[in-house]
């Protein structure tokens, strides 16, 4: 008992912020099976951070509210924003989405009286429970999982391949990008509320193109085939800079390397079922 | 059988900047029964059906189904309204199993909403169940209910085509639009789609088949449109159409292109 | 005053669109967006740093240097990672990822090599001397920095549409697999591609290093924020718009922070970016559609 204890000492935060990472993979994980490549869920987090901080802080609102609040606003904001930007396809979406993230950034950054402006918010109570993210994360999978094997789960997956085709199948392809992109703003909020109220401080500066792009290396990396890559992918983006302090001030260069390998040798990620499949000789569709 | 066709294409033309690819086209299509749509390559026939699912809009005229005007009306939104189609250029999802391809096309008929996929609620399941027992089925009418777990990006080509037929007929349509169904097949392939194809129509929907292949055509439509130009040029059954001069012109016209540029080139 | 911040917006357009041509050719011909070209650009204004400060080199000689490493840099980044990623058809995003594994190589290497704190070019590489003209100041920097802009600009728009060569390059970024059925060597013109775009990022490096007279390792980020707001701004894959949505920026920025307040600069270029996104999504010039693989 007491060896776990020291375990968890010592690596609390490590284990909490590996729940909130395989969130925030999810969240775009789901975005991408619909075709999108959206890219403002770090922008998400931090609308929901602020918003859930800002209620705990300052009017000392209890935690499921101000969780269900951290989620409902970036999924209201997702909305606003998703009507214009969805008709976007491709690379225009991303940007589209990268600019508004940038664009968060910076008016939370200016927003002085509201969100600290650069200097952050500082004093978060901080009441996240390893219980709450693992809940969260269950949840969540639960939930995707579902999804997936539901007719909107097949709508998703028809829409990302083709969805000319989708749209003639009846399929309403602008409600269900909507769909998807509200849903993956929700969750990258849920990441950011449990998030701020570990580290009790959060900047502007955390959610920013940097965040968006390591969320978004999580999940390729991991595998975007199924919910277990963006899970590992969080898993292992966010153990491989601690694993790796043995190499001092070059740790993230070594980073930046495994990141470059990984790439180049595991095409589909490392979770990839269909690699899965040719090494072990089964037939079938991918799951 | 009532008098209202089942669609109805009124006048309609399309016009790309000054390219005018349909020009006055006045097409009905009567409730059940197999109408055909022929004409050489470049009339224009593959654009009747892309107005006609809504993926453009026409530039003039009306189509209308059922009665009812189809302008403005969304894509996904008139094949709820039962009309279906397959592609020229054959648009299966690749990724998915031949089960989960026919079983997005029952997409819009699957009655269960958000709340009841989250609790698994009995409606889910009984759901799901009907959806995966009727793709079953209608592999079973194009002969691919053997394949159905595979990944279809595995199948042949004249298989691929099969599947598209079924994953359209999933959407229960009123009307289905077959675009070039045999093209690429070789005979044995096409007699058995024309089998198939007249199953179908026993079965109660009525079809409009794009075709090249003027056997096929011929073998199995009872109403034909000839489109040349963007203009249709002649209209009626098989014997008439096969007699019609314009329509030999049109065709033999074509040919005779064909020699002379091969000629030229030599 | 109005033309003085015009003029000073100028130079730093130009170098904005330097560093966004060699993005936006790097796009454009070999479909890839290159996320370590920041970093890129950050190597350019350290080797110039080290060369000139080693060897006691003037400063064309520091460019010099800076622009040839800076392309052998980019051609190895090309050789090594998208090479190969290429020859598996991967799709877009791949690319993207293993560049922003790149980035991270680059600029942590950097910084633990030389240390995270601000750099300086030795002192007086830069003549002192300013011109003034109709009650307008303009240093030897801005001068230099504006001449030798346009020039490189000049020569890739004459070579992209009058020569052999350029026809090649618009011909693969239409289409690789065509270029290729039309006996065009893409293999080569995308190494050649890839050398010139790190050659112009590091270039633009040592001209903003010069400029702010700082140089650090992160330094290249916010360039690639820009960067991708100034392509998108101008057109993806279009280099005039590449060369026009750069100055366009340049002068966004000053006038902006002459007139609103500087820590909304930022939020310029990407509420711009936002917008014209959403009312013209191929960019002010762009008229490429995304290519045809």
């Amino acid at each position: 008992m007491d060896a776990l204890n020291n375990f968890w000492s010592v690596y609390s935060n490590l284990v909490l912020t590996l729940g909130t990472n395989a969130l925030l993979a999810l969240s775009i994980w789901l975005t991408l099976s619909c075709g999108m490549l959206a890219m403002a869920n770090a922008a998400f987090m931090g609308i929901g951070a602020y918003t859930s901080a800002i209620l705990t802080m300052t009017y000392g609102v209890p935690f499921p509210v101000a969780i269900a609040a951290g989620m409902a606003a970036p999924a209201l904001t997702a909305f606003v924003i998703g009507k214009p930007t969805l008709r976007l396809s491709g690379v225009y979406l991303a940007m589209a989405t990268l600019a508004f993230g940038e664009v968060v950034r910076i008016v939370v950054l200016n927003a002085e009286s509201l969100t600290g402006g650069a200097l952050g918010l500082n004093g978060i109570p901080p009441i996240t429970q390893w219980w709450h993210v693992a809940l969260a994360l269950v949840l969540v999978l639960l939930g995707l999982w579902r999804l997936r094997r539901s007719k909107v789960g097949r709508a998703f997956e028809a829409i990302k391949e083709d969805e000319t085709a989708a749209g003639l199948m009846g399929i309403d392809v602008q409600a269900h990008k909507m769909l998807a992109f509200v849903l993956g703003g929700a969750i990258a909020g849920l990441a950011g509320v449990l998030n701020a109220h570990q580290t009790f401080f959060i900047g502007p500066n955390e959610f920013g193109f940097d965040r968006g792009v390591d969320i978004l290396t999580m999940t390729v990396l991991g595998g975007i085939n199924g919910l277990t890559g963006p899970v590992l992918g969080g898993v292992i983006l966010t153990i491989l800079p601690e694993a790796l302090r043995a190499f001092g001030d070059f740790r993230l260069v070594v980073n930046g390397v495994i990141l470059v390998l990984i790439v180049l040798f595991l095409p589909k990620g490392i979770w990839d079922p269909a690699r899965f499949r040719q090494w072990f000789g089964r037939k079938g569709a991918a799951a | 059988m009532s008098t209202t066709p089942l669609l109805h294409l009124d006048g309609v033309s399309r016009h790309f900047g000054g390219l005018k690819v349909l020009q006055d086209v006045n097409l009905e299509v009567p409730q059940g029964g197999i109408f055909g749509l022929i004409g050489p390559n470049g009339a224009g026939k593959t654009t009747v059906f892309n107005l006609t699912t809504g993926l453009l809009p026409t530039t003039g005229g009306t189509i209308r189904f059922e009665g009812r005007d189809l302008a403005g009306v969304k894509p996904h939104e008139i094949t709820r309204g039962g009309i279906a189609r397959t592609f020229q250029n054959i648009r299966i999802f690749k990724e998915m199993s031949l089960l989960e391809n026919v079983m997005v096309g029952m997409h819009a008929k699957l009655r269960y909403g958000g709340l009841g996929l989250l609790a698994s609620s009995g409606l889910f399941r009984s759901e799901e169940r009907r959806a995966r027992d009727r793709a079953r089925e209608l592999l079973s009418w194009v002969k691919l209910d053997h394949k159905a777990d595979d990944a279809a990006d595995n199948l042949s080509y004249g298989d691929q085509r099969k599947l598209e037929l079924a994953r359209a007929l999933a959407t229960e349509p009123k009307l289905l639009l077959l675009d070039e169904p045999v093209a690429g097949m070789n005979s044995s392939e096409k007699t058995d789609l024309m089998h198939e194809i007249r199953n179908i129509s026993g079965r109660g929907y009525t079809i409009f088949m794009i075709e090249h292949d003027m056997r096929f055509v011929m073998g199995l439509c009872e109403h034909i449109a000839v489109l040349n130009f963007g203009r249709i040029i002649a209209r009626g059954g098989p014997d008439q159409i096969r007699n019609d001069p314009q329509v030999i012109e049109a065709y033999l016209g074509r040919e005779e292109d064909e020699a002379t540029n091969e000629g030229a080139a030599a | 005053m109005l033309e003085q911040q015009l003029v000073n917006a100028l130079s730093l357009g130009c170098v904005y669109a330097l560093f966004a041509l060699g993005f936006t050719l790097i796009f454009g011909v070999l479909g890839v967006i290159n996320l370590s070209h920041g970093a890129v650009f950050m190597v350019g204004a350290y080797a110039a740093v080290q060369a000139m400060a080693r060897f006691d080199l003037p400063l064309w000689a520091g460019l010099l240097f800076a622009f040839v490493f800076c392309g052998l840099l980019g051609l190895l980044i090309d050789f090594l990672v998208l090479r190969p990623l290429r020859a598996r058809n991967a799709p877009h995003l791949i690319p993207m990822i293993a560049t922003i594994g790149v980035a991270i190589i680059l600029n942590n290497g950097i910084q633990g090599i030389f240390g995270a704190e601000n750099v300086r070019f030795p002192a007086g590489v830069v003549s002192g001397e300013s011109l003034d003209l109709a009650g307008i100041h303009l240093t030897a920097l801005e001068l230099g920095i504006i001449l030798l802009s346009f020039v490189l600009m000049g020569v890739l728009m004459v070579a992209l549409k009058r020569t052999q060569l350029g026809r090649a390059l618009r011909a693969i970024a239409e289409s690789p697999k065509a270029a290729y059925l039309l006996g065009i060597n893409v293999e080569g013109l995308f190494f050649l591609t890839s050398f010139a775009a790190a050659a112009l990022g590091g270039l633009a490096g040592v001209l903003i290093g010069l400029y702010s007279n700082a140089v650090f390792p992160l330094m290249g980020q916010p360039m690639l924020h820009k960067g991708i707001a100034v392509i998108i701004l101008g057109g993806m894959g279009d280099i005039r718009g590449a060369m026009l949505g750069g100055l366009f920026l340049g002068f966004a920025e000053v006038l902006s922070v002459a007139y609103i307040g500087s820590t909304m600069r930022d939020a310029v270029a990407f509420g711009l970016l936002f917008l014209v996104l959403l009312v013209r999504p191929k960019g002010l010039f762009g008229s490429m559609q995304e290519r045809k693989v």
